[in-house]
């Protein structure tokens, strides 16, 4: 559990992993920052401490699977997944181009992805099937997925969140990405979505509110997580926009714009000190 | 005539399905009682999820499932199953190429009383657009029943639409059912009518009808609008000059389009369409809602009468 854990390796791993994200939406020439730097770090977790996994074996019957339900944080999926070994990192570069293997938003055809995503509502209903599904196949794994909290706006959302509640898929373990900034401004200016963690509750959910960027608080909530034996879990993970980059973060202009030359460098820079 | 309900036959062919495959589960919008579902239900609750009138989340589920290897067959009126979870069924189950079975039962004017709120007659056409997806629709009971058998084998995503009136049986057992390869009814040389669901015994009253007038009319069994049998269309136009289709769906995008797409590109001759035109239905009994939507044997024999007029001589 979470006293073995190598903190300085995820920090690292931190670090290292935004940078990469940036690289590669500069070399495709757009795609989603905000929402990709708010999620690396609960990435990071789940495929470095988390997760039943191998990269060698993507099909394995028993792995625990991952939904990204946010489909436009393909730039952090990747990252994850190349740096996992599931293809080569040089493959990144081919990111949003014509004929590559790695969509503008997330896609199966990448080695490692569950299920191509990018209409935005639909990964919970996906994961609890799987869930579902698992029961039947008398299967142990653990189906885990990721939500904007702009996403969750969508109807289907609610319809899912009753169906684990009401099945109490102990196998789901759902985890939002609250990084309270959507395209076009405040999330909650936009469509107000407190008492966040008392709706999940109503809907039969366990929560468990952390800081998104703070691994001690991830691996904690992940392992809570696993204590629950009767219902679906949802992880609460306040985090912030554009995390790690000073003029990206909170900014709802850097939801989905590429950094120019100078931009990239400037936030280069400015990771070389994150975390420290 | 025997007249059957293609729901009661894909009822009782789920549960044979079902304990013949235990990857068989059952998805429901909480009509299992009028989609038949509720035979499954009956003989295997542990694969069986009413998931609650939530449509959208019935097809992501289903999609879910499916990525485990099992054979999700997702289940309501064909009006709730394609048009309110559109876009989860053209990304969740298409776009992933998921092995997912739509069934909407329900389909066409047919379903009566309820009214134009639970009138399908779009399905054929907006699920006939996404790639990957198959769309059939069984002619009688007896078809229903190879029709599910052959939808629950193929690999990939399929829509069946089903309806609610008891149809009349004009196949038998030993006829053929294959995905994609249509069946001649009836031959003739004059026109060919091409017909889905319960237009294809209508097209056949039709057929008598123009026999006594010296016509003879080749009518084709459509039970697969996608893909379609362009084979069949091509040699049905050369072969007897003039076509009318059939269907219990809008005259917009549906099995006339599919059919006319194949003759404008491949064989043209003059087409002749009996569908609803452009409008919604409304309350009624079944055969009162044929005669006043002009979907009726006269219908399409007159259909019939027309198109030949259009032929160069």
């Amino acid at each position: 559990m979470g006293s073995n854990v190598d903190y300085g390796k995820l920090k690292e791993m931190a670090k290292e992993f935004r940078k990469e994200i940036l690289e590669t939406i500069f070399e495709a020439g757009s795609g989603h920052p905000g929402g990709s730097l708010s999620s690396i770090d609960i990435l990071i977790a789940l495929y470095f401490y988390r997760m039943r996994h191998d990269p060698k074996n993507p099909a394995w019957p028993d792995r625990d699977r991952f939904i990204m339900s946010k489909g436009h944080a393909s730039p952090a999926m990747y990252v994850t997944l190349a740096e996992s070994g599931y293809f080569p990192k040089e493959e990144l570069k081919t990111f949003r181009k014509q004929g590559g293997r790695l969509q503008g938003h997330v896609h199966c055809g990448v080695p490692g992805v569950e299920f191509c995503t990018g209409s935005l509502g639909q990964g919970l209903s996906v994961a609890n099937g799987m869930a579902l599904g698992a029961r039947v196949l008398k299967k142990d794994f653990k189906v885990f997925c990721l939500l904007g909290d702009g996403e969750i706006q969508e109807g289907q959302i609610w319809e899912a969140a009753m169906t684990a509640g009401h099945h109490r898929l102990n196998n789901v373990c759902a985890i939002l990405d609250y990084n309270g900034v959507q395209e076009n401004g405040p999330v909650n200016s936009i469509k107000n979505e407190e008492p966040q963690a008392a709706r999940w509750r109503d809907f039969g959910w366990h929560t468990i509110e952390i800081d998104g960027h703070d691994f001690k608080q991830i691996v904690g909530a992940l392992d809570e997580s696993d204590t629950v034996a009767d219902k679906p879990v949802m992880i609460i993970a306040h985090t912030i926009k554009g995390r790690g980059v000073s003029f990206m973060e909170g900014q709802a202009k850097w939801h989905g714009k590429a950094p120019n030359k100078e931009q990239l460098e400037q936030a280069l820079k400015e990771l070389e000190h994150f975390g420290s | 005539m025997e007249m059957v309900a293609t729901r009661e036959a894909f009822g009782k062919t789920l549960v044979e399905l079902g304990s013949e495959n235990e990857r068989i589960v059952v998805l429901s919008g909480d009509l299992e009682d009028s989609t038949r579902a509720e035979y499954f239900k009956k003989e295997f609750p542990e694969r069986f999820f009413n998931l609650g009138i939530a449509e959208q989340d019935i097809i992501g589920t289903a999609a879910g499932m499916s990525m485990d290897g099992l054979i999700p067959f997702a289940c309501s009126f064909a009006v709730f199953i394609t048009n309110r979870p559109y876009d989860t069924l053209r990304v969740s189950v298409c776009y992933n190429n998921a092995n997912v079975k739509v069934i909407g039962t329900h389909g066409g004017i047919t379903v009566g009383p309820d009214g134009a709120t639970a009138q399908c007659l779009e399905d054929i056409a907006i699920t006939r657009v996404l790639p990957n997806i198959k769309v059939v629709y069984p002619v009688d009971a007896v078809e229903t029943k190879k029709a599910v058998r052959a939808v629950a084998e193929f690999e990939g995503p399929v829509y069946m639409r089903l309806g609610r009136t008891p149809y009349p049986v004009i196949t038998v057992e030993s006829d053929p059912f294959i995905i994609g390869k249509s069946n001649m009814m009836r031959d003739g040389k004059d026109v060919t009518m091409i017909a889905c669901g319960l237009m294809v015994s209508e097209s056949l009253k039709a057929a008598e009808i123009l026999a006594g007038e010296g016509v003879g009319a080749r009518v084709i069994n459509m039970h697969t609008i996608k893909p379609i049998d362009k084979e069949a269309i091509i040699k049905a136009a050369g072969e007897t000059g003039a076509v009318v289709t059939a269907e219990e769906h809008q005259i917009n995008g549906g099995l006339g389009g599919a059919v006319s797409e194949v003759l404008a590109m491949n064989a043209p001759v003059p087409v002749e369409m009996v569908a609803v035109m452009d409008t919604f239905g409304e309350s009624g009994e079944p055969e009162e809602l044929l005669i006043k939507y002009h979907l009726t044997a006269n219908d399409i024999a007159a259909a019939a009468r027309r198109t030949i007029s259009r032929k160069k001589s």
